[in-house]
């Protein structure tokens, strides 16, 4: 998920800057797309974007701040989603989030490991409540959850 | 472009096509249509569809049709798949079943009974999905096309009736008529508040100004529900005709909808829409050769529950944190950009166009005296057949979680329900006869909300769940006032005194104390409803929070701290516990019964796990 700056995306930045610039309130689109292209939007390229759209960086800063989806350090290869919206919670979701920390080593919430490669969030609600508990990594959705399936799922990356 | 001829051409010619999904027809054609949504999607169901499709080819079928769908609903017994016209039932389908269903059924016009949903059988007979108890209670207006339509065709969302709301409203109605006909309906905000829509509409066409906006709420903050969601995946065309007859009425020629990021589906299956919608002309200029032109463009959430309360939301479009601000003045009044603005709920639009359509009398004769129509539910927790609902105002909770919703599973005890979130309250058995609408849920110190229903049994410990929101609420403060940003954090940590076992009765006080400051000091609706959790636990469940704090127990068993771990004599000394003990607490003689040293146990659940005789409980 986290990708350095290239020229290649720095390339697709500037377009997504030229589509959402000028329209009204261009800001959050840019941010969102800025986190798609790099996984994180780094306080150089707020520094950036401050320039480019005339926003003053405490600004930018202020609002990447804000909104939980925006991060300013970059993620690791795998983002695991444990939900612990209220549905998942009361089929004790927190267990699962137990085990996925216990399973790798030195991996707290919000945090990424040490190598690089998992990055563990908790995350509200990602609407497929039917299937609680439900824990995502990257794309892939895994649901109806019990303790000893963590250890088997997270081998697979 | 599309001209009203060829409206009704596609209407009449495509509805043909797809009549057998929703009356009996005469037929040799069959329809599969498989829910590929949310929680079927993530086990499985794109690759059933490839198997349909693939062996269909292989054995040379004529005359079946595949079809992905929406959300239909009964997300436990996923992936779905119903055979039209029959309509029967396969759920739990895995790639391997497809080759019976298509060589059995499809071939050998044998249903394949050891698939079909266990519910739909009686006796010799098979139900349809329609007279099955989950859907047979159902009343669907908002998700009437959910699981019937496919929803990337706008000629099957045409075929059922499609933008001939909006035509109507266009071309024989007024924009005062339309604004009368939603507020006679009685329809009133699904998305949480409960305000009378038609009133909104009137104050946002009253305002004065040049340029007004239209804004549709798809943020769906409360954790656990999932009903918006399922509307913008499975039938997003219908979201955009009531934004566009809603524009018409206000007098606003731009839309937004604010979708959280968390949904990138809806984002993406709405968006198809939108430009189907552009280029079959019903958004943009000249809709079906008026001077009326609408425009539809979808922004992005990016992760604050604070931001689905209105103003917030207003914040976070015009680019800067979600902060709410004051009201008065309302958004219909000063919303976007400072111009009168209209906002509403996904599900609220979805009622528009059939209200349009069926008219103002149709609509208020569902429900009861000030909760009309009908509400759209997401069933979870612990619940047999979870999923999402939509039900007429007035049925009671014991209808839903103990008829349609199957009640609860693994022989265990229901203790209560929890309706609105994070802003709601947790409901006990003594009230389950209580019918649903928006004032009585009120009365129970719940709220509807946005239609999260969330069902909990005896294992549940009713402070944990205070805690939890709490917890939540903390977290999605904006910390914009001092009541909601200090009142939450205060709260929750007597919450988590009292759940470690170090509370008093003193704490409960407090706790009531400072409830009663949050709600009637902050400044938006988070704060004037966080503690909700806590009030509606602490009036139904006091014997929990005193049983905590006087006993030093948790009865649901539920609370850590409080916990006492014991092997019975069930134990066979078979010491696989004490091997996996991390912290080696237990400790026993080959073949004795083991014992647990409480001083050192750090209460991990690792030795029940792995007990294979059930020695070890809880207490
Ligand atoms: C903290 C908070 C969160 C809210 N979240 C939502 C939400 O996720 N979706 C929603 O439609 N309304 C939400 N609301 C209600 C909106 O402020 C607003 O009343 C609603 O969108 C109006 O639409 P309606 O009249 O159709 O219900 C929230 C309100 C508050 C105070
Ligand atoms: S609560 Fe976990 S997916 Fe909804």
């Amino acid at each position: 998920m986290s990708k350095v700056c290239t020229e290649e995306n720095f390339q697709e930045l500037q377009q997504a800057i030229a589509t959402h610039a000028g329209k009204k309130g261009s800001l959050m689109p840019i941010l969102n797309d800025c986190q798609r292209i790099y996984g994180c939007v780094p306080k150089k390229i707020q520094l950036y974007l401050s320039e480019k759209l005339g926003i003053p960086f405490a600004e930018i800063y202020g609002v990447v701040t804000f909104y939980s989806q925006f991060s300013i350090e970059p993620k690791g290869d795998y983002v695991i989603g444990v939900c612990l919206g209220t549905a998942c919670y009361v089929k004790e979701a927190q267990k699962i989030l137990d085990e996925v920390k216990a399973k790798i080593p030195d991996l707290e919430v919000g945090k990424t490991s040490a190598d690089g490669k998992f990055t563990l969030e908790a995350t509200r609600c990602i609407g497929a409540c039917g299937l609680a508990p439900v824990m995502t990594i990257n794309e892939d959705t895994y649901g109806n959850l019990t303790k000893s399936q963590v250890e088997a799922i997270i081998k697979k990356y | 472009m599309l001209t009203i001829e060829q409206l009704h051409d596609v209407k009449e010619k495509v509805f043909k096509e797809v009549a057998l999904r929703t009356q009996p027809v005469d037929t040799t054609i069959n329809h599969i249509c498989i829910c590929g949504v949310s929680g079927c999607a993530s086990s499985g169901a794109l690759k059933i569809e490839d198997q349909f499709k693939s062996l269909i080819a292989q054995r040379g079928l004529e005359g079946v049709e595949v079809i992905t769908t929406g959300c239909m609903g009964l997300c436990k017994a996923g992936p779905i798949v119903i055979v039209y016209p029959e309509g029967t039932f396969y759920t739990a389908v895995k790639p391997d079943d497809v080759q019976r269903i298509v060589d059995g059924h499809l071939i050998g016009k044998e249903p394949v009974v050891d698939l079909i949903y266990e519910e739909s059988k009686a006796g010799d007979t098979l139900l349809s999905i329609k007279d099955v108890d989950f859907y047979k209670y159902q009343k669907r207006i908002a998700l009437k096309n959910l699981g019937i339509i496919n929803p990337d065709s706008l000629e099957e969302y045409i075929a059922y009736d499609g933008y001939q709301a909006l035509l109507k409203a266009l071309t024989k109605m007024t924009r005062e008529e339309v604004i009368q006909t939603i507020k006679d309906s009685g329809l009133r905000g699904r998305g949480g508040g409960g305000f009378t829509t038609g009133m909104k509409w009137e104050f946002t066409y009253k305002a004065a100004g040049d340029q007004k906006y239209v804004i549709c709420n798809a943020d769906e903050g409360d954790p656990g529900a999932f009903m918006d969601r399922s509307v913008l995946e499975g039938d997003p065309h219908a979201i955009i005709e009531a934004m566009a007859i809603a524009g018409y009425a206000v007098g606003a020629s731009q839309g937004y909808v604010y979708i959280r990021a968390e949904y990138p589906g809806a984002v993406a299956q709405l968006g198809k829409a939108i430009v189907q919608a552009k280029e079959a002309g019903f958004l943009g200029s000249g809709i079906f050769g008026t001077d009326f032109g609408f425009d539809l463009e979808i922004r992005l959430g990016a992760g604050a529950f604070v931001c689905g309360e209105e103003t917030a939301l207003i914040a976070s479009i015009e680019g800067f944190r979600g902060m709410p601000r004051p009201r008065p003045p309302f958004p219909a009044v000063k919303g976007l950009w400072g111009k009168p603005t209209l906002i509403n709920n996904v599900e609220t639009y979805a009622n528009v166009a059939q209200v349009i359509l069926n008219g103002a009398d149709w609509f208020n004769s569902i429900g009861t005296e000030k909760s009309k129509g009908t509400k759209v539910f997401a069933l979870g927790g612990k619940i047999k057949n979870t999923g999402l609902l939509e039900i007429p105002m007035g049925t009671t909770l014991r209808e839903v979680i103990f008829g349609i919703g199957g009640g609860i599973p693994n022989g265990k005890k229901f203790k209560a329900v929890q309706t609105g979130g994070p802003s709601g309250g947790c409901i006990p058995e003594a009230y389950l006869d209580t019918e649903i609408d928006y004032d009585n849920l009120i009365k129970l110190g719940s709220m509807m909300g946005s239609g999260g229903m969330i069902v909990m049994d005896e294992d549940n410990c009713m402070v944990d769940i205070a805690k939890f929101f709490l917890e939540f609420t903390v977290e999605e403060s904006c910390g914009k006032c001092a009541p909601c940003r200090e009142g939450t954090r205060q709260m929750l940590r007597i919450l988590e005194k009292i759940t470690e076992g170090n509370g008093t009765l003193e704490d409960i006080d407090r706790l009531e104390a400072l409830a009663k400051t949050t709600q009637t000091s902050s400044l938006c609706g988070l704060g004037q409803s966080a503690a909700n959790p806590v009030v509606s636990t602490l009036r139904y469940f006091r014997d929990e929070y005193i049983a905590h704090v006087v006993d030093g127990k948790c009865p649901a068993k539920a609370c850590k701290n409080l916990a006492v771990y014991n092997i019975t004599d069930k134990c066979i000394g078979c010491t696989l516990c004490a091997r996996k003990c991390p912290v080696h607490a237990i400790a026993g003689e080959r073949k004795q019964v083991h014992a647990i040293d409480p001083a050192v146990c750090i209460k991990c659940g690792l030795c029940i796990d792995n007990c294979k005789f059930h020695a070890i409980v809880v207490e």
